[in-house]
């Protein structure tokens, strides 16, 4: 928590202000603002339906967007888009992970490195080794077809294949989506490994509890629109969260 | 029929086989990557055999025409985009690639007497003038629409096709070419007379065919167009833009479409408007294999050629019939045996 404290000084990676997104008529989110800065998580949580994933969508350029987005010190105009956002540094792990299903882990993970590749980057082999030593079960799988993994596989594959790009801002959307508390576990232990990287990491949580135990800063978004924010040890005792998503004291 | 002419037929439908193999390919490649089907794919075939033959007889093959015009059309679009964005700096790349490359070609052709040259360098020459209409074409017909249905994207394609059979009338002309064999060579086998040329549309194609193996299991680009076919969404999201795997496809399958011509056209006759029909029987091929299974498209489009040439023995008159008839047993076969498609 020591890295918070001189939060005025970290560089901000991601500020959205103002931030609607409508599918046609109907706006899906309305007037968000968030921060992400270096080496930081922040988690964004709500309930099914609140936006959490059309928000990721949109700042990855999927969606189109009315207001301000910076990213890297530089305002995104009309012409942003997703392949130029990769290009920036930013990367999505979508909820549904997205993954070639018919090729294996190794060539997953070589994708994820593409456009470091067409850039002239030439250091894949180191970047998947890295991969490898934060994900040592990939590294057994490597020769197996993706569409044959566990979920929690799926999802490590899903990280492993984003982390190849060497992101600055990495965009988790529900990695803990259909998976077994264990495999909750040893995800979010991953995502705190993550920090150390000098990541920035956004993160969207149904699963409120690991989220904001994992996250240094929160949001909570409920029907498209922000209605909480604060240090997540603050929302973690904060009683509207507690009530709404943490329940009762239970752990899990 | 005796051994002999059994042996002679098998001969003429593996070569022809070969070729519709390719072209199936081709086509499971564009559709799996782009949706698109891709109807003009035998245009490329008989700009390819046209192009190769004008550049034999001493003319100035029409298609550089095409080369100029295409460029200079997505010069000024994506020319003017680029000023609209206020992105200078890409102007000159523009230029340079849209208008300078074909330039610099039309400047080679008028410069040297293509009669004269090697047929090595002729078909180079040829591929150089046919392969840029691939890409060019995805520029300006298909990547304003890429994310339109499927039946947009067919009717594009036919657009395409009816265009492109006119200028190829209006740059070959009606009457039919044919250029020289590759090589004389033959072989004597029992009694029957293996031509080499027939050999050469064989091992060329096979070599083709395993050259696009390793280019889709062994490089990152031949990957990344694999990606895309599997999971659009996922390949965006990892930098490979549906514009780029658009125009890879397409380079690819007027690379395909231009060196099948070259190399049937010793073989047969080629007209400005025969492109359709090979191109088709290659279809029947792709369709076998579901759009989607580049072996199954492989192996049904040799079937193709076998069948074709044993019921021109048979029953000549109805050689097509038969061959495109054989496409009601296999819909009907695949439909029966369609599985559910698992997400992900």
């Amino acid at each position: 928590m020591s890295e918070l404290d001189g939060e005025g000084e970290k560089t901000v990676v991601l500020e959205v202000r103002d931030l609607s997104v409508s599918y046609g008529k109907v706006d899906a989110l309305h007037g968000i603002g968030l921060k992400v800065h270096r080496g930081e998580i922040v988690t964004v949580i709500g309930p099914n339906g609140a936006g959490k994933t059309t928000l990721l969508c949109a700042l990855i350029g999927l969606l189109p967007v009315r207001g301000e987005i910076v990213y890297l010190g530089e305002r995104q105009d009309a012409g942003r888009s997703v392949e130029k956002l990769v290009r920036q540094g930013m990367t999505l792990v979508p909820e549904k992970r997205e993954l070639f299903a018919e090729m294996s882990v190794e060539d997953n993970l070589l994708l994820g490195a593409f456009d470091r590749y067409r850039a002239g980057h030439r250091d894949q082999l180191e970047t998947m080794d890295d991969v490898f030593d934060i994900f040592p079960r990939l590294m057994e799988r490597r020769e197996q077809m993706a569409a044959t993994l566990s979920g929690g596989e799926r999802q490590m594959l899903a990280m492993g294949r984003a982390l190849m790009a060497k992101p600055r801002l990495l965009l988790l959307d529900e990695p803990s989506l259909g998976l077994a508390p264990l495999v909750i576990r040893e995800i979010f232990r991953t995502i705190t490994q993550l920090k150390k990287l000098g990541v920035a990491i956004l993160l969207v949580e149904q699963n409120a509890r690991a989220a904001l135990q994992v996250a240094d800063y929160g949001y909570v978004l409920e029907t498209g629109e922000l209605s909480l924010e604060g240090p997540t040890r603050d929302l973690l005792t904060d009683p509207r969260v507690v009530e709404s998503y943490l329940g009762l004291g239970g752990r899990h | 029929m005796d051994l002999q002419i059994a042996l002679l037929l098998g001969q003429d439908g593996l070569s022809n086989g070969a070729i519709y193999a390719l072209l199936a390919l081709a086509l499971v490649l564009v559709f799996a990557v782009t949706r698109v089907i891709f109807i003009p794919q035998g245009e490329f075939v008989a700009f390819g055999a046209l192009t190769l033959a004008s550049l034999q007889a001493g003319r100035l093959p029409g298609t550089i025409w095409l080369v100029l015009a295409l460029g200079t059309v997505i010069a000024l679009v994506d020319g003017s985009r680029a000023l609209r964005g206020r992105q200078f700096r890409r102007i000159p790349w523009i230029v340079l690639v849209n208008c300078g490359i074909p330039l610099l070609l039309a400047g080679v052709l008028f410069a040297v007497s293509a009669a004269s040259l090697p047929l090595p360098v002729q078909v180079l020459l040829a591929l150089m003038l046919v392969v840029p209409l691939g890409p060019m074409i995805y520029r300006l017909a298909y990547q304003p629409v890429a994310e339109a249905s499927v039946l947009v994207l067919l009717i594009v394609s036919v657009a395409v096709h009816v265009t492109l059979i006119g200028i190829g009338l209006l740059f070959f002309g009606a009457e039919g070419s044919r250029t020289p064999a590759f090589t004389d060579v033959s072989f004597e086998l029992g009694d029957t007379l293996l031509q080499g040329q027939t050999i050469l549309v064989v091992v060329a194609s096979v070599v083709l065919i395993v050259a696009l193996y390793f280019f889709f299991e062994r490089t990152i680009y031949g990957k990344a167009l694999r990606a895309t076919a599997m999971n659009r969404t996922g390949a965006r999201l990892m930098g490979i833009s549906g514009t780029l795997a658009g125009m890879l496809s397409f380079t690819l399958a007027a690379s395909i479409g231009a060196f099948s011509g070259i190399l049937i056209s010793p073989i047969t006759t080629i007209y400005y408007d025969s492109g359709f029909l090979i191109g088709l029987k290659g279809f029947v091929g792709a369709i076998i294999g579901g759009l989607a299974s580049y072996p199954v498209a492989a192996a049904g489009a040799i079937l193709v050629g076998l069948l074709e040439s044993y019921s021109s023995f048979w029953a000549s008159a109805f050689k097509e019939v038969i061959v495109f008839t054989l496409i009601i047993p296999v819909l009907l076969w695949r439909s029966l045996k369609t599985r559910h498609v698992e997400e992900e």
